[in-house]
């Protein structure tokens, strides 16, 4: 720690803080990935010849300052050393979400311009091509994997290591002028432009300055003690502002080792053969780890099963406890080491949680039940709420005051105000430079002093200092009738049944509220493989009478849960339905992120809505579906609408039923 | 019909060489039953062969011929140049000849990476006393051949299963550990058995994916049977046609689709 400290003042750019890493710690691992079945590493000082030789092939490429480097691809070290890369050559990397489709990519390739494009594999280059074919912007496409790339027409396109070896080749014509580029990098440089996945119209491309992301990366790694032997497991989105700030940010800064994953497929196998020891993942990971821990004890043996469930109660009980540095009594100590012996240490070491030290989860709300598990095994799970304009770090939960309902203090150096209207605002060293080519939304999201409106509500707890977030400030409203309506909160009630994978509520400026729920296929699948229910796709189990009163056995739990809140007592959902299909971003229902998309999604299934408001029994709807390869199909299916109890309130009327 | 030195070039422009295998007038015959009646047809290399041919029109019989497993009464097969004699199976696949099967026939209760290990056979040359004691050449050899199997399990991705035993595995990615493991062998001439039987439609488009992405990547000569027209007509750059074990056409798909007999053959004719 106090080596990556001491050294890195004055450091104003990543291809610095590479060199730094290179020369104070070369030997030690940069990035690992596992391919062909063994972990292949690559030390610091390997990674910055190999950055290097990337960067000088870029020059011979012609790349000039500021141009945009689109790089689309799953996490791979190519991937990020092409970032590193292009911002030594003064280039500005944008990294894009890999599974967008091309109509997609087109508006943002053609939004930041990019003459050049880093691709993963054919399916990328496939996708460029097609989006080239209007845009005619593209000069280079420069691509990782070699296969099914030989028949394709090679003027404007170039394998990586071939534009790796030409620079190797010709690095006497190109040192002086990569280390001219190198040591004309400002700290008020562009980094990276990362563009956001919006949940409302067309993404903005987010400018991030160096300032923004060492500032944020140091601060983060100090208040997390961070060091250079942590591991990590790169696996989000490059295109994600949190994997860029985890695997490049905070990665250069403390001078830790990322992990690459052999295949999206393999990533849990991965995961537990590299054991991070700093972790992030939203909550759908946390919760499909749980849920897979549940079935798999299902089919363990009896004395396994008592067990497991003898022990969990007792990590229930003092786990948290334990992990916050409260007092516990010595038998239940004792008790403890014992579980940790029997249970608790073979299951972390299954989930790959064995060495976690510390750990994030964010971007959506997490179950305090699912949240409460991980910590009670003494996993050091923690929550922190964050936005690409903030370089990531808002308010984040310090050691030792964790909780699942709140999202934590401040980072440092963050200034935070609520304004009349319970919107978050943040100031910080993190907030982002610009929206590209947008001066106008700039403008409405960042005032002259800095402060930057979140879009999201909530308050600060008076006691603790801790911020509590309410909903999207926008899809807060009010019902027919006055009283609030605040979606989000009953969603997420609902999200923590592991049945339920997602719920849309709609009730502003109506009488009740009504809601959309998408069942959880590996959950209710396996309930239905145990009760013998027989079902033939997704749209019928979904669709299964006896699945049905399951979750509406849920929504009448919730509905008594949110009837008990005076506030939001209005919100209680009246009818729902279970839809046919999942909800999926290749449709525009959700961000890649996986953030519902509520104005489109009520625009597409309006015929639902209505009919849930109507009060018709079923209706029959036919949808447009959207495959990964881009073709589009549609799906027709008749569904059941569902009337669920609710608690009379107050001067609310009672449900129609 | 085309000269035996000289190649083609195929319309998306792949240089097709010369004959690699050559059957000459192959009868075969189960007792009475005749099987394959005076067939001649030949395979050059890196092209992608496809037999076609209605239920019981002599396919798998004649797939059965080119691997050696069955010797017909009469004519001959010709491999790079030399007439073949009658020879066992394993010797074939000496040669350098691997097939996957219509009904697979992995070992399911082994995990994929050890299914596929086993297309390396011809290439492991430690006794039994060797790899008993395994350290040394056995280990050396062991490394050497994973590093293969390795490359494959990544070229058809199936990363994920290489630890699960094939007996968990769908159909579709069996299909796939079969074509792996013939893979495995480096085969010259690769032989596949309805690949795409019983796939719905996304396993028969990553099939023929793979299918086109092998006769690319590592140049491999390829015969397949195959139910599916469609798919046979899109992969194959020449096809042979077979009607109760006579040949009633050969040539490219266009060719094939527009012959007379090969339409009376699939559809029916009256017979007035």
């Amino acid at each position: 720690m106090a080596q990556t400290q001491s050294g890195a003042e004055g450091l104003v750019s990543l291809p610095a803080l590479l060199h730094r890493n290179a020369t104070q710690f070369g030997d030690a691992p940069a990035y690992r990935e596992k391919e062909f079945g063994i972990w292949q590493c690559w030390t610091w000082a390997e990674t910055a010849a190999e950055v290097r030789a990337l960067a000088l092939g870029l020059l011979e490429l012609g790349v000039e300052k500021g141009d945009h480097i689109a790089v689309i691809g799953r996490n791979r070290p190519a991937h990020y050393w092409s970032m590193v890369a292009a911002q030594m050559v003064g280039a500005v990397p944008v990294p894009l979400y890999q599974d967008a489709v091309a109509e997609e990519m087109a508006y943002v390739m053609e939004h930041c311009g990019a003459k050049y494009v880093v691709c993963g594999d054919q399916e990328q280059v496939d996708k460029v091509i097609e989006i080239q074919e209007n845009l005619h912007q593209v000069n280079q496409i420069l691509y990782t994997d070699k296969r099914g790339m030989r028949k394709y027409d090679h003027s404007q396109m170039n394998a990586l290591d071939d534009i790796m070896a030409e620079g190797r080749a010709g690095h006497q014509r190109f040192d002086a002028e990569l280390d001219k580029r190198i040591a004309d990098i400002t700290y008020d440089d562009t980094c990276v432009m990362l563009y956001t996945s919006g949940t409302t119209g067309k993404p903005k491309g987010v400018v991030l300055s160096n300032r923004n992301v060492i500032e944020s990366a140091k601060n983060s790694a100090e208040f997390d003690h961070l060091t250079r032997n942590e591991d990590i497991l790169s696996y989000l989105p490059m295109a994600w502002v949190g994997d860029f700030i985890f695997s490049i940010g905070q990665a250069y800064w403390c001078g830790f080792c990322v992990n690459c994953p052999e295949s999206a497929d393999t990533m849990m196998t991965d995961l537990r053969e590299i054991g991070p020891t700093y972790f992030f993942a939203p909550p759908r990971v946390f919760e499909t780890q749980l849920t897979n821990v549940m079935i798999r004890m299902e089919d363990a043996g009896k004395l396994k099963q008592r067990m497991f469930h003898y022990f969990m109660a007792h990590a229930k009980k003092v786990g948290g406890l334990l992990l916050d540095g409260k007092p516990v009594g010595f038998g239940d100590r004792m008790k403890y080491a014992l579980g940790n012996l029997l249970v608790y240490g073979p299951l972390k070491d299954t989930l790959g949680y064995g060495r976690f030290r510390v750990g994030y989860t964010a971007g959506e709300a997490i179950g305090p039940e699912i949240f409460d598990f991980y910590r009670s095994l003494g996993i050091n799970l923690k929550q922190l709420y964050g936005q690409t304009e903030a370089t990531v770090f808002i308010t984040v939960q310090p050691d030792g005051e964790v909780r699942a309902d709140t999202v934590g203090v401040p980072a440092p150096d963050v200034e935070l105000k609520i304004d009349e209207n319970g919107e978050i605002h943040y100031r910080s060293p993190g907030v982002f430079v610009e929206y590209f080519k947008n001066p106008d939304s700039t403008a409405s999201t960042k005032d002259a002093e800095g402060w930057v409106a979140t879009g999201d509500a909530g308050f600060i707890e008076e006691d603790t200092g801790h911020l509590r977030i309410i909903d999207r400030a926008k899809d807060v409203g009010k019902m027919a009738d006055g009283s609030m309506f605040a979606p989000k909160y009953v969603e997420n009630k609902l999200k923590f049944y592991p049945d339920i994978l997602e719920v849309v509520v709609f009730g502003n400026n109506r009488d009740y509220c009504v809601a959309f729920i998408n069942i959880d296929l590996t959950a209710v699948g396996n309930w239905a493989e145990r009760n013998n229910v027989a079902y033939a796709s997704y749209q019928e189990l979904a669709g299964h009478p006896r699945v049905l009163e399951t979750i509406r056995n849920h929504v009448e739990a919730v509905n008594k849960s949110v009837a008990a809140d005076e506030m939001l007592s209005g919100c209680q959902v009246h009818r729902f339905v279970v839809l046919h299909k999942e909800l999926d971003a290749d449709d525009g229902e959700m961000t890649r992120t996986r953030k519902v998309r509520r104005g489109f999604v009520e625009t597409k299934f309006q015929d639902i809505i209505d009919a849930l408001y109507d009060g018709s029994q079923t209706i029959s709807t036919t949808t447009e579906v959207t495959y990964e390869d881009g073709r589009k199909g549609s799906i027709s299916a008749t569904l059941q609408i569902v009337d669920a109890p609710v608690v009379p309130v107050g001067q609310h009327k009672v449900a129609a039923e | 019909m085309l000269d035996n030195t000289e190649g083609y070039v195929t319309e998306d422009g792949r240089k097709i060489g010369g004959v690699v295998m050559e059957m000459k007038n192959i009868t075969l015959r189960f007792g009475g039953v005749v099987a394959i009646k005076d067939i001649s047809f030949d395979i050059r290399e890196g092209e992608i062969r496809a037999i076609i041919g209605p239920n019981g029109a002599g396919k798998s019989s004649m797939l059965n011929v080119i691997s050696g497993f069955y010797v017909p009464q009469e004519g001959e097969v010709w491999f790079h140049g030399s007439k073949r004699p009658p020879m066992r199976p394993y010797e074939v696949a000496r040669q350098g000849i691997a097939r996957t099967f219509q009904n697979i026939a992995l070992f399911e209760g082994m995990s994929v990476l050890d299914n596929v290990m086993t297309g390396r056979l011809n290439y492991m040359k430690t006794n039994i006393l060797q790899q008993a004691v395994w350290k040394g050449k056995a280990e050396a050899e062991e490394v050497e051949n994973r590093e293969a199997v390795e490359k494959i399990i990544d070229f058809l991705e199936i990363q994920h299963i290489r630890k699960t035993p094939v007996s968990r595995l769908p159909y579709g990615l069996k299909k796939r550990v079969e074509l792996a493991r013939a893979l495995a062998a480096e085969p010259k001439l690769l032989l596949l058995d309805e690949p795409m039987a019983g796939m719905n439609v996304e396993e028969k488009e990553d099939m023929s994916r793979f299918i086109l992405d092998v006769n690319d990547e590592f140049g491999t000569t390829i015969a397949l049977i195959e139910h599916d027209m469609g798919v046979v007509m899109d992969l194959s750059d020449r096809v042979v046609v077979m009607d109760y074990g006579k040949k009633i056409g050969d040539g490219t798909p266009d060719e094939v689709r527009s012959n007379q007999d090969v339409i009376d053959a699939y559809l029916g004719v009256s017979h007035d």
